[in-house]
């Protein structure tokens, strides 16, 4: 190796190091930085500006007597139960469906897909027209004769909460559909040949066969669902507020009042933590499972 | 990093598979060839029943979207959420574009319009630059600790936002971005870089490396084999960047609420300040009329790019 070429080689990596800065910073000042500095702040006693002074767990210890924090768990571990099943269900059997070789493939595809291509907000500001009680799907229904027809359920305080499931499921399940779809068209014809061979129905098939198969199709899906889940905010607060009341609360939205609202952010850093946790302790497993298995060959 | 590799790989074979769903060329004209022998049964009859209601249910809301929006409010008091306008008028568009109230102003929703259009521009294309030259360093030039960084950075990518969103204000107030549109447009970058970042490394990993060991031996150096070779190839996952940058970035909500400051609110903010903040009577016509306005660019750019969104959608898979 001549001394020019190791000069030139030296010169040349120096550029791809310098290339490098931006995602460099990024991830030690956005990502690992901004963790960081939540985590300590959550240990101290900030309220409007950050302390530097410790004091333990008090604040998770304050987090969980928080009445409205507590709620707005309850209220995000039902609705995530609620949306990611119904997403999955309802993606799984428009796929399915989809996949029977029907008429007008494409433009069912487009249909189910386009709610996706909003945003939260507006499926958030359609969903809160077509349920207010006044003038929406429940004075419809009294107009068609059931006088007694009742659908408040987004002025309700016991169901509020649902109408954001509804509303964001018609927005994603289509999501669930595009990839359950793809997983769907990977699978080999001969699968089919063999079932009818052995006479086996075809819904047997779908339900022994084809949805194990479908395994990374599922987790991808099910990842992405997740990951909405602890978002969400712009859906709630286009179409709750959070209310009645504070019957629809939900964590995202929780953290961004006390941090921005009621200038309590050692709350909201703690709040915030416990958030973090909750994403790494299910989306970590899920990729440890993956990386195995793609060690094995699989 | 066993687990990004692994995770890469799911990128590709779902962007894979979703191009076979995807379709529309010569094998889609022999599915449908086979398809048209199929014979109507009831379990037929059953699947389009199936698919039909499903479609009424999704299309529902933008069907009452749409007549909501060209109907007088004399015609929505009378309850009537179905029913296909009776006096048809584009007041409420107007309205809506000129006259509604965000807030104090009463300015409709053109500037939250424009400001969208000037926090998308920029951060779209700054996020897939910086996106595609890591994308390209990480691939072939792999510097030391740049491996490290990649696991972390796509691990962020799963970081609620409200544990970064306190501190990223206090660092863009202390350097004086804080509510400005570079400011914004910076925090877009930032946020987008995972999935760009993802896309491109996973595009560039497929070409093959004697192209690059080529290149080199022909005296190309970083930024002339990046400029030169590798950016004329890139036309595919550029396209597909765009149409996911653009799409997550219009629809944003909460990083323009936070981060623009009032004189640069996206059109996502204006327009739910429009309907949920204001007093007096509602104007169900007009705010109808703001949402598909604020729609309009990310459903013409999913209605126009098709198959392509849906490479977008799989590509970002990881993130979401």
């Amino acid at each position: 190796m001549t001394a020019a070429f190791v000069k030139k080689r030296q010169s040349v990596s120096v550029a791809a190091y310098i290339a490098l800065i931006p995602m460099a910073l990024t991830v030690l000042l956005a990502y690992l930085g901004t963790m960081l500095w939540t985590a300590r702040v959550s240990v101290s006693s900030s309220r409007t500006f950050p302390n530097s002074d410790f004091v333990g767990a008090s604040q998770y210890i304050r987090l969980f007597n928080n009445e409205r924090w507590l709620l707005s768990l309850q209220n995000v571990a039902v609705y995530g139960v609620l949306f990611i099943a119904a997403c999955l269900v309802i993606g799984f059997l428009l796929a399915v469906f989809i996949d029977q070789k029907v008429m007008a493939e494409g433009a069912l595809r487009t249909i189910f897909l386009y709610p996706y291509a909003m945003s939260f907000v507006a499926t958030g500001l359609i969903w809160q027209w077509i349920l207010n009680p006044e003038l929406g799907i429940q004075e419809v229904l009294r107009k068609l004769g059931f006088t007694q027809a009742k659908f408040d359920w987004i002025v309700d305080q016991d169901m509020a909460i649902y109408t954001i499931v509804i509303a964001t499921v018609w927005q994603a399940s289509g999501l669930v559909m595009a990839l359950m779809l793809s997983g769907l068209r990977g699978i080999d014809e001969e699968l089919w040949k063999a079932a009818r061979i052995d006479g086996i129905p075809r819904w047997r098939v779908y339900v022994s066969i084809v949805l194990p198969m479908l395994g990374p199709s599922v987790s991808t899906a099910f990842v992405l669902l997740f990951v909405m889940v602890v978002k969400v905010f712009d859906s709630v607060v286009a179409m709750t507020q959070g209310g009645p009341g504070t019957a629809s609360e939900v964590p995202a939205k929780f953290i961004m009042d006390y941090l921005f609202g009621r200038a309590n952010i050692g709350l909201a850093s703690a709040a915030s933590i416990v958030l973090l946790a909750t994403v790494l302790a299910i989306v970590a497993p899920l990729y440890y499972v993956r990386s195995r298995r793609a060690d094995k060959g699989m | 990093m066993g687990y990004v590799v692994k995770q890469e790989k799911n990128v590709i074979a779902v962007a894979e598979a979703s191009r076979v769903a995807a379709n529309d060329s010569g094998a889609g004209m022999a599915a449908a060839a086979r398809r048209r022998k199929l014979a109507w049964t009831p379990a037929r009859a059953g699947v389009y029943a199936f698919l039909v209601v499903a479609a009424l249910f999704f299309l529902l809301p933008l069907y009452v979207m749409l007549v909501t929006s060209v109907k007088p409010m004399e015609e929505i008091r009378l309850g009537t959420l179905f029913a296909l306008p009776v006096n048809l008028t584009l007041e409420p568009w107007v309205q809506a574009w000129r006259s509604a109230c965000t807030g104090l102003e009463c300015e409709g929703i053109r500037g939250g319009f424009w400001n969208s259009v000037a926090i998308v521009v920029p951060s779209t294309i700054l996020s897939i630059a910086i996106g595609a030259v890591n994308g390209y360093a990480l691939s072939f030039w792999r510097p030391r600790g740049a491996g490290v960084l990649f696991a972390i950075l796509m691990m962020g990518a799963f970081i609620p936002v409200q544990v970064m969103v306190y501190p990223l204000v206090r660092v863009l107030a202390a350097v004086d971005l804080f509510s400005s549109l570079p400011g914004i447009v910076l925090i877009h970058t930032i946020f987008g870089m995972p999935v760009m970042t993802l896309l491109f490394r996973s595009y560039y990993a497929a070409l093959p490396m004697e192209l690059f060991k080529a290149a080199r031996i022909d005296g190309g150096g970083f930024w002339r084999i990046f400029l030169q070779l590798m950016l004329p190839m890139s036309t595919p996952v550029i396209v597909v960047a765009v149409i996911m940058q653009v799409t997550g970035i219009w629809n944003d909500f909460l990083l323009g609420l936070v981060f623009a400051g009032s004189e640069h609110l996206p059109m996502t903010v204006q327009l739910n300040n429009i309907i949920n903040t204001t007093t007096g009577e509602r104007l169900y016509n007009v705010n109808m009329a703001a949402t598909i306005l604020t729609s309009i660019v990310p459903l013409a750019l999913y209605f126009i790019s098709g198959r392509w969104f849906v490479r977008g959608i799989a590509s970002g898979a990881v993130k979401g």
